[in-house]
């Protein structure tokens, strides 16, 4: 059974229709990439699955429970947790205060026992602080978990995010441009460690990205939208081939004259060229 | 003799002269307005120099010093950019004092009378109008060179002006709270009943400016905070010894009218502690604060009071808990429908409520049970002493609040480090991110909107048992907004920094009654400050210091590295 199905959902933006009766399926522990141009709907999706969004038609089933009408904390309770294409820390909070509120909902203690700091309490925080240290170990933070989360260079801020994403111990983990401005070395670092989310961990990841590299790289599905609408749906290997997708991304004279090439990364950027 | 790198640029008079009108502008301000001559009669150094002409003194040392800036010159040659800017403002005051012969300004700017002519010359009047020119320009000309001494040099004159301005201002208080201890004869040398002797201001002005200056240049400082742990314990607990029985004797030895004053504070304290809770740490602008005070103080009125609408003679204490847990239902039932709302919305939506709850106190409606503004009368103090007993009148209110205060700094203290301080903080942070990280906004933003609003009832309680009755009058807006003042002053969700934002925005008010008039001068003048040079508050927490002043602390970081390779 997938882990997430849905059916013919829509969201309009008054008269714009950001995203138009787009089935998805994802199966469990499989990595699921969603390539498209500039403003094809990517976010928007996301945003629909995380509850950001009410969809005005079609259904999203995780599990096989509704949840297109929860809130985003119950869908993110549920095992759905995501990372922003602009990085979103909580930039005043510590590192580690950084993931543990992505503990928040496993921790029980109301106001009254963290006044008296009971015996529970001091317990509880001291087992979800080492689970945090623990988090940022595996994302490869090392440094001081009490300096400032804005402090960190760039990277690290990506990081953080997956790492406080974690946290929430998603089933699901919806990661957008994760790759956004880092160099080639730091790109290929973290094309390795999303497979190891998925390897080590069993997470199913839904992947927004725009390094061909990576997408044709480690998706096992990539699905294409343009213009709100998914255009083609399959492994890397046809979606390499499949000219629709080329005439999204070149344009259709492009599409006509280069009929049998792939949409080859940029060589300087790893990117795709957009239309 | 060395070229300064400036010296080549060129001096630009045009600036010097626009900082010149600017500061004719506020020289005229303080002088029609009519803050010199109600500082004139207080004494700065008795018999020397009163505040008002202190004023007058700052104010063409601090436009020459922005002169000589405006016009990009330092050291010898600021002193004409720095004289012409300050002359210019003196000559406005020349010009007022003419022009003041000729029409008779008083019908618009009653302040424009011949005591402020007579103030400006040294008693001499018309024939005097040169000297507000000359005297400005003179002084003003020292402005110049001032402002470009390296800190070594002004730190000590700034920390001097300070330390006169501040003991003069509260010299009648230090003078009669030492008159009644064996320090009676030391008070009469150093103080005046307004101002400070000569001998005082040059005591007072070597002890602080010399003791600043002997703690820096021993880095006192850095060597304690460089103590390992239990060492620098031994140095600082007697010092906070010292200071928390100073905070205990305080209402004891400065008699009964600096009693009421710190008694005030202390309530604010508490007020400014809850609302740390909701505004500090969750973020939510809460305008309507007062509304929870008014229902603590409404309960423990209905609940306490011998007199009329009484209803049912408990004793202070007892009505306490239903006074705060009716805060807190009141805090529910009105969190629930607007919490919703974000921002500057939900700070209009509670500014609605806190009206609603202050019109209602004193509506016809409500007259036969709260008693409109004739109020409710007779609520027992909430410890029944006989009048010369140390816990007599404002002292017992002062205790108590400071005693209160202190749990709900502890509270904040406590919460602030648990799962539910990280939660409001992420919030304040960024609520949707929050939320889809599994916090539930609705009862997280509630829990901490109900218990500002318990801080309030409880403060609203004392409050009652403070002033021994309540009247629909004493529930303001004003209250509201000194509270919010309080929280950002002092800084967001810092606790020291409610305790001293009390002190400086409602004690120091208090004690300054004869200047009541322009209290909301300086307090706007104040707050624009704050904004400007200190935007993260007196006391920031952590994180926010870093943000702001982050370049200084990393180069003093690396000046303090040993270099690692030779040569």
């Amino acid at each position: 059974m997938p882990l997430l199905v849905a059916k013919g959902i829509t969201k309009r933006f008054g008269g714009l229709v950001a995203v138009r009766d787009l089935d998805l399926e994802i199966e469990p522990r499989s990595i699921v990439s969603v390539i498209g141009p500039n403003g094809a709907g990517k976010t928007t999706l996301f945003n629909c699955i995380a509850g950001w969004y009410r969809i005005d038609a079609g259904e999203i089933a995780f599990e096989g429970q509704m949840i297109s009408k929860l809130r985003r904390d119950q869908i993110a309770r549920l095992g759905i947790g995501r990372t922003y294409q602009n990085i979103r820390l909580f930039a005043g909070m510590s590192v580690v205060d950084n993931v543990l509120v992505g503990r928040h909902h496993f921790l029980q203690a109301g106001w009254i026992a963290s006044v008296m700091r009971t015996r529970g309490v001091q317990e509880e925080e001291r087992k979800a602080h080492d689970e945090a240290v623990r988090l940022l170990r595996f994302v490869g933070l090392e440094g001081g978990v009490q300096s400032q989360a804005s402090k960190l260079p760039y990277g690290d801020q990506r990081r953080l995010e997956i790492a406080r994403a974690l946290a929430t111990e998603p089933k699901l983990l919806m990661l957008d441009e994760p790759t956004a401005g880092m160099n080639p070395a730091e790109t290929h670092r973290m094309t390795e460690f999303i497979g190891r989310l998925r390897d080590e961990l069993g997470i199913t990841i839904l992947l927004i990205e725009h390094h061909m590299r990576v997408v044709m790289g480690i998706s096992e599905r990539i699905t294409v939208l343009d213009y709100g609408e998914k255009i083609a749906e399959g492994a890397p290997r046809e979606i390499q081939a499949n000219p629709r997708v080329i005439e999204a991304y070149l344009g259709r004279g492009a599409a006509t004259a280069h009929h049998s090439t792939r949409p080859q990364p940029d060589p300087g950027t790893g990117e795709a060229p957009a239309p | 003799m060395t070229v300064s790198p400036n010296s080549d640029v060129q001096i630009d008079w045009r600036s010097a002269v626009r900082t010149g009108l600017i500061g004719a502008a506020v020289a005229l301000f303080v002088c029609v307005v009519g803050i010199v001559p109600v500082f004139h009669q207080r004494a700065l150094i008795k018999d020397i120099i009163s505040l008002g002409q202190t004023v007058l003194v700052l104010t063409a040392l601090g436009i020459g010093a922005r002169g000589a800036r405006a016009a990009r010159a330092t050291g010898a040659r600021s002193l004409l950019p720095a004289m012409l800017a300050a002359g210019i403002a003196g000559g406005a005051l020349t010009a007022l004092i003419l022009v003041g012969q000729v029409i008779n300004l008083r019908g618009v700017f009653l302040n424009a009378s011949p005591d402020l002519y007579d103030l400006l010359t040294f008693g001499l009047g018309a024939s005097g109008a040169w000297i507000p020119l000359v005297s400005f320009a003179a002084i003003g000309t020292l402005g110049g060179p001032v402002a470009s001494l390296p800190t070594a040099f002004r730190r000590p004159i700034t920390t001097a002006v300070l330390t006169l301005l501040l003991a003069a201002l509260f010299a009648g208080i230090f003078r009669s709270a030492m008159l009644t201890t064996p320090l009676a004869a030391t008070a009469r040398v150093l103080f005046a009943p307004v101002g400070l002797t000569v001998i005082g201001a040059i005591a007072l002005v070597i002890a602080f400016a010399g003791g600043r200056e002997l703690l820096a240049y021993t880095h006192v400082r850095q060597r304690v905070s460089a103590l390992p742990r239990v060492q620098r314990r031994v140095v600082l607990w007697p010092i906070y010894g010292v200071l928390a029985l100073a905070v205990l004797v305080m209402p004891q030895t400065l008699g009964p009218f600096v009693a009421q004053v710190v008694a005030l504070v202390a309530l604010y304290v508490l007020l400014g502690l809850g609302l740390n809770i909701t505004l500090g740490l969750a973020g939510l602008l809460d305008l309507g604060f007062v509304a929870f005070f008014a229902v603590g103080a409404y309960t423990v009125g209905l609940l306490t009071s011998t007199a009329e609408y009484g209803i049912a003679d408990w004793p202070f204490w007892a009505a306490v808990i239903p006074a705060v847990l009716l805060a807190m239902v009141f805090g529910a039932i009105l969190g629930l429908p607007i919490l919703g709302i974000r921002g500057d919305y939900l700070a209009i939506a509670t500014l609605g409520f806190g009206e609603i709850i202050r019109v209602l106190a004193g509506s016809d409606l409500l007259k036969p049970f709260l008693g409109g503004p004739r109020g409710i009368l007779n609520i027992p103090k909430p410890i029944d002493v006989p009048p010369d007993h140390i816990l007599a009148g404002p002292n017992q209110i002062y205790y108590i609040a400071l005693i209160c205060a202190a749990l709900i700094a502890f509270v904040a203290w406590r919460l602030r480090a648990s799962r539910l301080g990280r939660a409001w903080l992420s919030i304040r942070e960024d609520e949707d991110v929050a939320e889809a990280l599994g916090v539930n906004l609705v009862q997280t933003k509630l829990l901490a909107y109900m218990l500002g609003a318990a801080f309030a009832g409880l403060g609203g309680a004392i409050f009652a048992g403070l002033i021994g009755s309540i009247f629909s009058s004493s529930i303001q807006l004003q209250v509201s907004i000194n509270v919010v003042a309080i929280v950002v002053v002092g800084g967001m969700g810092s606790i020291p920094g409610a305790v001293l934002g009390a002190v400086f925005l409602i004690g120091v008010p208090e004690l300054f009654r004869e200047f009541s008039e322009y209290r909301f001068l300086f307090y706007g003048m104040a707050l624009i400050a704050m904004m400007l040079y200190r935007p993260e508050g007196l006391i920031p927490t952590r994180f926010a210091t870093r943000e702001l002043h982050l370049d200084a602390t990393q180069t003093g970081g690396e000046a303090l590295l040993p270099p690692t390779e030779a040569g």
